[in-house]
């Protein structure tokens, strides 16, 4: 059974339809690419797996378990309660780091922790130690946001997320706002968190990375899923035209991909 | 007046027990006041941002109200009101129960403007990390909201302390009703209100002044 | 609940009273912004001078107006001057006087809030073109100043509007006053207040729609 799958899945704004019905399955320690044109609903897709936007039809399970709404019968929105403990098995890093400016590095990372999982603050910040040791901040732990670059605060932002365990990771274009020296540092931690097999559907635009490291690349077009499959035959042998133009663009930049 | 004590200071020095009592009514009375306003405030703000339709619509007529009405107005009308209901209350509680209506719009107001002011994303963060609705206000929007509601917070709190004045006009006995009582009896007009007037610079500017170094305390509050 | 049976005829009898109180209030609200205006334009201009010889007194004179209560200056003026041998000035004078330097102070601040949000190139491009250091600003700085402030500038005609009771503390028959007298004549206490309250309410409301129109109108394109 997939980790996450989602099924028809319908997103409407007001009157327009930008999710048309995507069809999603993710296995355990899979890393996702989604690519796409801006407007295409990556943000809004993830978004809607984290329950962050409500979607008027369509079905997401995570571990089998219907998420956000009822698994049968009519169709309702479960309750705050249950869709906290769901949104705290998936992480979701965001591209404005959304950083809590009143609290430092460490207590960012704890405060999902003690709040929600309920530790002890001596076990929180002994794992809010380790995780910011291994995004390469153990030096940086009492620092307020403020303090940090860009990059460091992504960093923090990412440690904050997968300190809570989750079963599944989110990444939303988490380079995008960072200036260019400071994406590779970024990029490296999600490396490695990669290679530890954490299950991670990530939004770039950074194809060098989409091809070292995606399992799978899917490439969304209009509110669909246009094409997927490994990173070899979507970058190399794509099926069509629009995901040929739009492939056209990173090539004068990085060479062919 | 005593030929011997003509003085302004030998006068001040006379009336030195009414005038400190003035002055504790003036700081008793805004304390009170600053502390109810600011307690009903901030819930009639959580009330203005998050509360249910109907519950958000009478508190934002609550607010747009008595902002709308002079305090003085507030005053009278509680003082005659509360008593032609025969309430008997104090002319001090009344004042301070006016005052407190006043305070508590502008706080809440203030409270909404700052907690509106934090950023969509700070609570998607705490949503994403599964922290319910009341965990995201205790820990994520309050903390921040409160440092940025500190300035207007502030300066209403300097209102509220110039308002009292307004209380001798129902004949309570603060710092300025205390001092023209002692121009009543010694005729040193400009003396005695230049020296009331210091007295309320010198407040002001230790509350603007503590409030500055809070200010500064929380410099770590940026984007 | 405590019974009070309402009786509305005691306010319809005074109704042309408590007209006229309104617009005295209203009346004693715009001289003031007017003048207040005038003087806090020459504050503004002064706070922002380099001579500290200028900018400090203007600074002091604006900090000591808004921290002492209004209602000790309208005391002070109305009781002091007198003191200080100005006789000729009724209280209607007097009070006109207090509320000025008061919008004064207040409008200072607005004016240097707004002169040092005004986009330097339009000082420059008064320059580029030959306009001298008077006319930059009568033509050029100025104008444009006045529309930015223009909310700022709404709002405390409202609150010296709202402020324009203190005056019955002087015995100035505005609606405060007014609102005491019939209500001490007729003991009519909760229709006497909540009448004034609405003329109040209404009023500050019905500036602030106005004022809204002039400042869409005006509005500066940034
Ligand atoms: N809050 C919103 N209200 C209305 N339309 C929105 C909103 N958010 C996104 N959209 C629209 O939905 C579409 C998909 O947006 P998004 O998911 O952000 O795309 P992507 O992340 O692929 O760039 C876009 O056309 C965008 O304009
Ligand atoms: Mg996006």
């Amino acid at each position: 059974m997939a980790l996450l799958s989602a099924r028809d899945i319908h997103k409407k704004y007001d009157d327009t339809e930008v999710l048309k019905g995507i069809d999603l399955d993710i296995e355990q320690s899979e890393v996702v690419a989604l690519i796409g044109a801006s407007g295409s609903g990556k943000t809004t897709f993830l978004r809607c797996i984290n329950l962050l936007e409500e979607y008027h039809q369509g079905r997401i399970e995570l571990e089998g378990e219907s998420i956000g709404y009822t698994a049968s019968g009519r169709r309702r929105k479960l309750g705050e309660r249950q869709i906290s403990a769901q949104r705290a098995k998936i992480g979701m890093v965001f591209q404005s780091f959304n950083l809590f400016p009143h609290m430092t590095a460490e207590a960012n990372v704890m405060l999902g922790l003690t709040k929600v999982r309920g530790m002890s603050n001596a076990e929180a910040a002994d794992r809010a130690r380790h995780w910011l040791d291994r995004v390469g901040l153990a030096d940086r732990r009492r620092h307020y946001p403020y303090q940090l670059s860009g990059g460091q605060q992504q960093r923090v932002a990412i440690a904050r997320a997968v300190a809570m365990e989750p079963r599944l990771m989110l990444f939303d274009e988490v380079t995008s706002a960072l200036d260019p020296e400071l994406v590779a540092e970024v990029l490296a931690v999600m490396q490695d968190l990669a290679r530890s097999g954490m299950t991670m559907v990530v939004v770039s635009h950074e194809m060098l990375f989409v091809r070292d490291v995606a399992t799978r690349v899917v490439f969304m077009d209009g509110g669909l899923v246009a094409q997927s499959g490994t990173p070899d035959e979507v970058l190399h042998n794509p099926q069509t035209e629009r995901l040929r133009s739009f492939l056209g663009r990173f090539h004068g930049i990085f060479g062919p991909v | 007046m005593d030929p011997d004590c003509s003085t302004f200071f030998c006068q001040a020095w006379t009336a030195r027990w009414s005038l400190l009592e003035g002055l504790m009514v003036t700081i008793s009375s805004s304390i009170m006041t600053i502390v109810i306003g600011t307690v009903l405030g901030f819930v009639v703000g959580l009330i203005l941002t998050y509360g249910m339709l109907p519950l958000r619509l009478l508190a934002r007529l609550y607010v747009d109200v008595m902002r709308g009405i002079p305090v003085l107005v507030l005053i009278l009308f509680t003082y005659y009101g509360l008593a032609i209901l025969k309430i008997g209350v104090k002319p001090y509680w009344a004042g301070v129960i006016a005052l407190s209506l006043f305070c508590v719009s502008h706080v809440a107001e203030n409270v909404r403007g700052a907690v509106q002011s934090i950023p969509q994303g700070q609570h998607e963060a705490g949503m994403a990390i599964g922290m319910r609705f009341f965990q995201r206000l205790r820990w994520i929007i309050l903390p921040q909201a409160v440092r940025r509601a500190l300035p207007p917070w502030v300066n209403t709190a300097l209102e509220i302390v110039k308002g009292t004045t307004l209380l001798s006009v129902i004949g309570v006995v603060e710092l300025l009703l205390a001092s023209q009582q002692a121009i009543a009896r010694n005729y040193m007009i400009l003396q005695f209100y230049m020296a009331a007037t210091i007295v309320y610079i010198i407040i002001n500017f230790s509350i603007a002044q503590a409030a500055a170094a809070l200010e500064r305390r929380y410099a770590y509050l940026r984007y | 609940m405590i019974a009070y049976n309402f009786n509305w005829a005691v306010i319809w009898r005074n109704w042309d009273a408590f007209l006229g109180a309104l617009a005295l209030g209203l009346g004693l609200a715009v001289v003031s912004l007017v003048i207040g205006t005038i003087i806090g334009l020459f504050l503004a201009y002064a706070r922002l001078s380099p001579s500290p010889w200028i900018s400090r007194p203007a600074w002091a004179y604006v900090e000591f107006i808004r921290n002492t209560p209004l209602l000790l200056l309208i005391f002070f003026v109305y009781f002091g001057l007198p003191e200080i041998g100005i006789y000729n000035l009724d209280k209607i004078q007097s009070f006109i006087l207090t509320l000025s330097g008061y919008a004064a102070a207040y409008m200072c601040e607005v004016f240097r809030a707004g002169l040092a949000s005004m986009p330097r190139a339009y000082g420059e491009a008064a320059k580029a073109i030959g306009l001298r250091p008077w006319q930059r600003q009568r033509h050029v700085v100025l104008p444009v100043m006045f529309r930015i402030t223009l909310p700022a500038v709404s709002n405390n005609l409202i609150s010296l509007f709202k402020d324009t009771s203190l005056a019955a503390a002087i015995a100035v028959p505005e609606l405060t006053f007014t609102a005491r007298q019939i209500n001490a004549n007729t003991y009519r206490v909760i229709e006497c207040w909540l009448t004034a309250s609405a003329l109040y309410l209404v009023t500050a409301y019905a500036i602030a729609i106005a004022l809204r129109q002039v400042e869409k109108r005006y509005a500066v394109v940034r």
